[in-house]
């Protein structure tokens, strides 16, 4: 390895800090979820109220339980987002690419919100 | 093209494509979508270095090509292509400068190939929020990268005197 490829790991890795830093400096506890398909907003639903929602037609399943949102199940063979665990930090995303489906946490203060469900 | 060269990156490819079903095989216990090692990687950092960058974007996609035929669909072959040109073409510029070593080449491959993954997947879902992903990816595509560049760069030492 020569000097240089250390110095462009650490640029690397200090880009990667400062991204985690302002991620978590910005983080907030979420509040609700908004669940997009193919970059439309589908579904809203509040995190301090549990449970259990089909979404896009029965594609997955999204369950709140303890002001934490998860997917328990999923029609694709991967099953990434069901193993992407649980979400409830502001910007959180849980991704099913076959899909097209995401599950974004939103923290409070962002303005008005109407709560579906 | 020399036959000696056709059988070699015909053994390239198949390589790749083994490289690439042992990593499908490894369960990743983190569950963000898009961490591997990148195992491929290994035989284009090294490609790159031996035989040059039209022959290492050739093998490269024809992997792609094939193992998405074999195992994946339009999506993974989507995903595949994005990642793959966006590293190919960081890793070939860098290697034009000439002032790193295959460590920072196959680093540069792996961090951007993760970059244009979540391009494609934000473009694939029409929905920015999946970005993300990014701050995690890039770490791991760093580590994955640094330690697949350090294999290619004992490959290579292997194979100094080989000419094809």
């Amino acid at each position: 390895m020569k000097k240089n490829d250390w110095i462009l790991i650490a640029a690397i890795l200090a880009v990667v800090l400062v991204a985690f830093l302002a991620v978590n400096f910005f983080k907030e506890d979420g509040a609700y979820v908004v669940v997009r398909v193919d970059g439309k907003e589908v579904a809203k639903y509040s995190l301090s109220e549990n449970g259990e929602y089909p979404l896009n037609g029965g594609t997955n399943i999204l369950c709140i339980q303890d002001g934490k949102a998860y997917l328990t199940s999923a029609t694709c063979p991967d099953h990434l987002c069901v193993n992407q665990g649980k979400i409830d930090q502001s910007g959180e995303t849980i991704t099913c690419l076959p899909n097209r489906l995401t599950v974004t946490v939103y923290g409070a203060e962002t303005n008005d919100v109407e709560l579906v469900g | 093209m020399k036959t000696k060269k056709v059988a070699f990156l015909g053994l390239c490819i198949t390589l790749a494509m083994i490289l690439s079903f042992v990593e499908s095989q490894i369960p990743v216990s983190v569950a963000i979508p898009g961490i591997k090692l990148g195992l491929p990687n290994l035989v284009m950092t090294f490609l790159l270095y031996k035989v040059g960058w039209k022959d290492t974007v050739i093998v490269s996609l024809i992997r792609i090509v094939l193992i998405s035929m074999l195992f994946g669909n339009i999506q993974t072959l989507t995903f595949s292509v994005a990642g793959a040109i966006v590293s190919l073409l960081g890793m070939i510029l860098l290697k034009k400068i000439d002032r790193f070593s295959c460590v920072a080449v196959s680093v540069t491959g792996g961090v951007l190939h993760n970059v244009g993954q979540i391009i494609a997947a934000c473009l694939w879902t029409q929905t920015a929020q999946i970005a993300f992903y990014l701050p995690m990816l890039l770490f791991s595509g760093t580590v994955a990268g640094a330690v697949i560049g350090l294999l290619a760069g004992l490959m290579l030492k292997r194979f100094e005197k080989w000419k094809l």
